[in-house]
């Protein structure tokens, strides 16, 4: 899973032509992705002030608004592409254009219900 | 059902020899392989309901031969002239038998050539996998999709793409010549080993669809064997397969957990898959030189004999994998091998075995290596180190069944202390 960071609202901050540049590239990491059939899924999420943090504060559920994390980059979508090494995953993530403007990309492995005999 | 059932299998083994047909005799690979899946489709709606024609593989190759006629005359109307090419026969087809002379001999031609386009170089392992799976066994891209949890679109593309590529690697339906042949053919061997894995290590639970991947695995591994009966590997391969699928239902516990080899319960071993797959692999270790499937296999026959783990003649199974590290040089063998000698010369030989692998960069920080060493610093007596090389184990897989079972014996040795 390739799990992309950002700083929320930075293409506000673009020219009107680096956005499109960026949609761009955007739709053409996917198209090609769509291509290969290496892509299974992928979402973009909504901006962070959308966010609800459920969690337990002296024994009792609270419901807060905001974030989990509090740092300047946030969790902004993700992508599911199921390829045939992790280097390939990693060459995906380094093409997605948010990565330039200070971005990050993280790239995990899904856990699996399948194990080898031991 | 039964009658469903039957119509399946049917379906499955035409469909390779209709397609192989097809593609010798209009080229094409891509667009023959649509149409004979219409044709798959348009005969598995009807034929229950209607009945099974008294030729079934004529009446596919009458079917999928309009679907692809209806496509060009389509096409005709908008480009003359590209038809003109797609039409025109092929200058090998005059060289290839008439389709109707020696139907037998040149269907098993078409299979094994459609094996060998399947995998051909020009594709990932995972193309070569599901193009293989639906050209020649004939699954649609739904059950293929559904088997590797992917969601049909993305199957479709795959499969797409494939054909495409292997249109433009100019790959003709021939046989590979001699010196290739035998490359492709460890390429087909190890493919079909790749989609049996696939469907072994999620025969369990929820995941049943995968399960039917071993099975359709073995299907066509008995088919190469058919095909092929001279060639010792083939054999050998098929033997493995049938010897590490009879553990199907001792593997995995109540609760969908791993159970090692040593701890499973032996009666519920498959007895007929064990007795064909230890019939097939003595006999051709007879009259092949042992190639790596043949030894794993041999392998596999040895736990096979033992009743329980106890009784396995490890001594064997130390000098097959001697042999086998030699002639198929891997680090995940090492691993296995350094299991079996420990149990004749002590952990602390198994463990001796596995340095090497802890420098290599390919192997030192992969799980099996930490599991294998956990294991055998437990055996030696070394609580604290086993548990942390389990902690580590667990912490590198990516299944689920393997971190439970990883965490589970840390945690045993936990307690101990």
């Amino acid at each position: 899973m390739l799990l992309i960071w950002n700083r929320p609202g930075f293409t506000e901050e673009l020219t009107e032509q680096d956005r499109t540049a960026l949609f761009g590239e955007v739709d053409e990491i996917m198209k090609e992705l769509t291509e290969t059939g290496e892509l299974v899924d992928g979402q973009a999420l909504a901006n962070p002030s959308q966010t609800l943090t459920v969690r337990q504060i002296d024994g009792s559920t609270e419901i807060v608004d905001g974030p989990f994390m509090e740092s300047k980059e946030q969790f902004a979508g993700y992508l599911t592409v199921e390829c045939d090494s992790p280097q390939r995953a990693a060459e995906i993530a380094a093409r997605w254009p948010d990565v330039r403007y200070g971005g990050a990309m993280e790239v995990r492995p899904v856990m699996e219900q399948a194990g080898t005999e031991m | 059902m039964t009658e469903d059932r039957t119509v399946e299998d049917l379906l499955r083994t035409l469909a390779p020899q209709v397609l192989g047909l097809l593609v010798r005799r209009h080229g094409q690979f891509d667009r023959c392989e649509d149409a004979v899946q219409e044709a798959l489709l348009a005969a598995a709606t009807q034929w229950p309901g209607q009945g099974v024609p008294d030729n079934p593989r004529a009446w596919l190759l009458t079917v999928a031969t309009r679907r692809l006629t209806d496509e060009w005359r389509s096409e005709s109307a908008r480009r003359d002239r590209e038809v003109a090419v797609a039409l025109r026969e092929p200058a090998y087809v005059g060289v290839a038998p008439p389709a109707d002379a020696e139907p037998a001999v040149a269907d098993a031609d078409d299979t094994l050539t459609l094996l060998f386009l399947c995998c051909h170089p020009a594709l990932t392992g995972s193309a070569q996998v599901a193009l293989t799976l639906r050209a020649v066994g004939g699954l649609s891209t739904a059950q293929i999709a559904r088997a590797h949890l992917v969601p049909e679109a993305t199957m479709s593309q795959r499969i797409r793409r494939a054909k495409q590529r292997i249109e433009a690697a100019g790959a003709r339906f021939t046989m590979p010549e001699p010196a290739e042949r035998d490359e492709r053919l460890r390429s087909v061997l190890r493919v079909l080993y790749l989609i049996f894995n696939e469907g072994y290590t999620a025969s369990s639970g929820p995941d049943l669809h995968r399960a039917e991947l071993t099975g359709e695995a073995i299907r066509l591994a008995r088919i190469l064997r058919g095909l092929l009966p001279d060639d010792g590997e083939v054999a050998g391969l098929l033997a493995l397969m049938l010897l590490t699928d009879a553990h199907r239902a001792a593997r995995l516990g109540p609760d969908g957990e791993l159970v090692p080899l040593a701890e499973q319960d032996r009666t519920r071993w498959d007895a007929a898959a064990i007795a064909e797959g230890i019939a097939l692999i003595t006999e051709a270790l007879t009259w092949s030189p042992p190639g790596p499937y043949q030894l794993q296999a041999a392998i596999a026959a040895v736990h096979a004999e033992a009743s329980t783990a106890a009784e396995t003649d490890w001594r064997q199974i130390v000098a097959l994998y001697r042999l086998l590290a030699r002639i198929a040089p891997n680090p995940m063998i090492t691993l296995n091998q350094s299991v079996a000698v420990a149990m004749v010369d002590g952990p602390r030989a198994g463990l001796a075995l596995l340095t090497p692998l802890i420098a290599d960069e390919r192997t030192a920080g992969h799980h099996r290596l930490a599991a294998v060493r956990a294991h055998l610093l437990e055996l030696a007596g070394d609580a604290e180190a086993a548990r942390e090389a389990y902690l580590a184990a667990a912490r590198g897989t990516t299944s689920l069944p393997e971190q439970r079972y990883l965490e589970l014996k840390a945690g045993r040795l936990a307690t101990q202390r």
